[in-house]
């Protein structure tokens, strides 16, 4: 259970940082400050992040920055980042053209 | 933790943090909101295909969906301080067939009667709003005041505007039942053990709601129904329309970065038997779904699909909601049963929740919404 105000006041308002304009996720140039600030604004989770700012929805879809934004998130929520939940894998694993998905199992004349 | 609150809301889907953000709104604190996940926006919410439509609503939901598009949807981004971005420009319901065309004319004079703006236009007129469309199609419904906005966006923004206003929120929060004290609603157990106490409880949990509501020994008809969703990789600029058909085989959106989300179904959805828990996407649904989106843009042959995803969707047997103050049970307000088009009416049932709890009148009268509605049908 969170307890998400309490967990605010835990850790603090937003401070700036040095490489708050380090890019992170590069499929939707996502950056760092962009990520530490939205956890001060109450978003604790992956999935949560990936919805607000798309950080690993893009065409490789985290693959590159997961675990960077896992780590950014556990400093920022002082906790430790094998505590910090991976973003869901989802079905394709790689991209993959309409037109070659919907030959799969079905009657297309 | 504070274990007592003036109201607690028990789901933080678009529902709950809209009605949580309203009640601080106008002034009432000591709001709580249990997510029994531990993300808030975990259920339909944040995983539909941001429809905001008033089309080919039922007459007892559609003023509030216009009431939401009328007052709410436009000014929402600013209101909230996040990008939902809400497009209101137009949705096009695609005929290929005289029978569509014969469909779809039903219903837009249904909506028509209803005061809704909506016509049926020919393969002319389609093409002027979109030229990107297949050839084969000879019309299409036109309701110009649709639109769409990033579901994604919308729940966590109504969250995040209500923690600043000091609405508390308790995520990996699952309720497992209500209990009464001298006869009006008030504990709210979790599957932990802890308890709180309301003075009210609005229960918007989704299709469970209904294991939470039959603990006071009230049960709202609802079965669940699984849907899904897929996106493709960015795109050019497009079109800023919602698109649907006329056979109802999918319907989508551009959404503003460029990608295309595109709701679809296999027609095998009745059958789906598999545990709540479970959200994987089956093998052939998205297969369908791209069958019939190339059939009517034939543009996006090649564009990738990069991530597919489903929800669960809470149908009540009625096709409406309910939404009401259970009189058996005072202090408690249902809101749930939204089956599947509960996205672009959550800023107006979110209201309208803040409102009962206030015991003002709704913005609209949603008498036709009650919970004590269902009959014996023999
Ligand atoms: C794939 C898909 C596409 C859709 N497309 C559209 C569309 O285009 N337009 C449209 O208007 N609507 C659409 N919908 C429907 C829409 O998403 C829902 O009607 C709406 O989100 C319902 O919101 P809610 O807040 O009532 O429920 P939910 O978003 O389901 O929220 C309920 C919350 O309650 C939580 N919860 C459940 N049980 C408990 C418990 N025991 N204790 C505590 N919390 C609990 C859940 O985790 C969840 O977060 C679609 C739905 C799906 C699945």
């Amino acid at each position: 259970m969170v307890d998400i105000q309490e967990k605010l006041k835990e850790i603090g308002p937003f401070v700036p940082g040095a490489e708050d304009d380090l890019l992170i996720c590069r499929c939707e140039e996502v950056t760092k400050g962009e990520i530490r600030k939205a956890v001060h604004e109450g978003i604790f989770t992956v999935e949560e992040m990936r919805r607000y700012l798309r950080n690993g929805m893009g065409l490789c879809q985290g693959q590159t920055c997961g675990r960077l934004v896992k780590g950014i998130m556990a400093r920022e929520l002082k906790v430790r980042p094998a505590e910090i939940e991976p973003a869901t894998a989802r079905a394709p694993m790689r991209p993959i053209e309409m037109r070659i998905l919907a030959e799969d199992g079905g009657d297309r004349e | 933790m504070k274990m007592t609150a003036d109201v607690i809301i028990i789901g933080g889907g678009i529902n709950g943090c809209a009605a949580a953000y309203y009640l601080a709104k106008s002034g009432i604190t000591g709001v709580l909101v249990l997510e029994a996940d531990n993300s808030i926006g975990h259920g339909g919410s944040s995983r539909n295909g941001g429809g905001v439509r008033q089309s080919g609503r039922d007459v007892r939901e559609l003023p509030y969906a216009m009431y939401a598009v009328n007052n709410m949807w436009p000014t929402l981004s600013e209101e909230l301080g996040v990008d939902v971005e809400y497009y209101q420009k137009g949705n096009l319901r695609l005929g290929k067939t005289e029978a569509h065309l014969a469909k779809l004319e039903t219903l837009a004079s249904n909506a028509r009667n209803l005061g809704l703006d909506m016509k049926v236009i020919d393969g002319k007129e389609v093409k002027e709003i979109c030229p990107h469309l297949s050839d084969d199609i000879i019309g299409a419904s036109w309701c110009p005041t649709d639109g769409h906005a990033n579901p994604m966006k919308a729940t966590l923004a109504f969250y995040k505007r209500s923690l600043e206003l000091g609405v508390h929120y308790i995520t990996g929060a699952k309720v497992i039942k209500l209990q009464k004290v001298k006869g009006k609603a008030r504990k709210v157990v979790l599957s932990s053990g802890e308890v709180f106490e309301g003075e009210t409880i609005i229960l918007a949990a989704g299709y469970e709601s209904r294991f939470i509501a039959r603990t006071v020994g009230i049960d709202v008809p609802m079965t669940k129904f699984f849907e899904e969703c897929l996106v493709t990789e960015m795109q050019p600029q497009m079109f800023d329309i919602m698109l649907g058909t006329a056979d109802a085989d999918f319907y989508g959106h551009q959404a503003q970065h460029g990608s295309f989300v595109f709701g679809s179904d296999s027609g095998l959805e009745e059958s789906i038997d598999k545990p709540f828990e479970d959200l994987r996407t089956t093998s052939i649904t998205a297969s369908a779904g791209c069958r019939a989106i190339i059939g009517y843009i034939p543009k996006l042959a090649d564009a990738k699909v990069v991530r597919t995803w489903g929800g669960w969707c809470d149908l009540c047997y009625d096709g409406v909601p309910v939404i009401d103050r259970v009189e058996e049970v005072p202090g408690l307000i249902l809101a749930c049963g939204f089956t599947g088009h509960g996205f672009g009416t959550g800023p107006a049932v979110g209201l309208m929740l803040s409102q009962m709890v206030a015991g003002e009148e709704t913005v609209v009268d949603i008498s036709a919404l009650r919970y004590d509605r269902f009959r014996s049908e023999k």
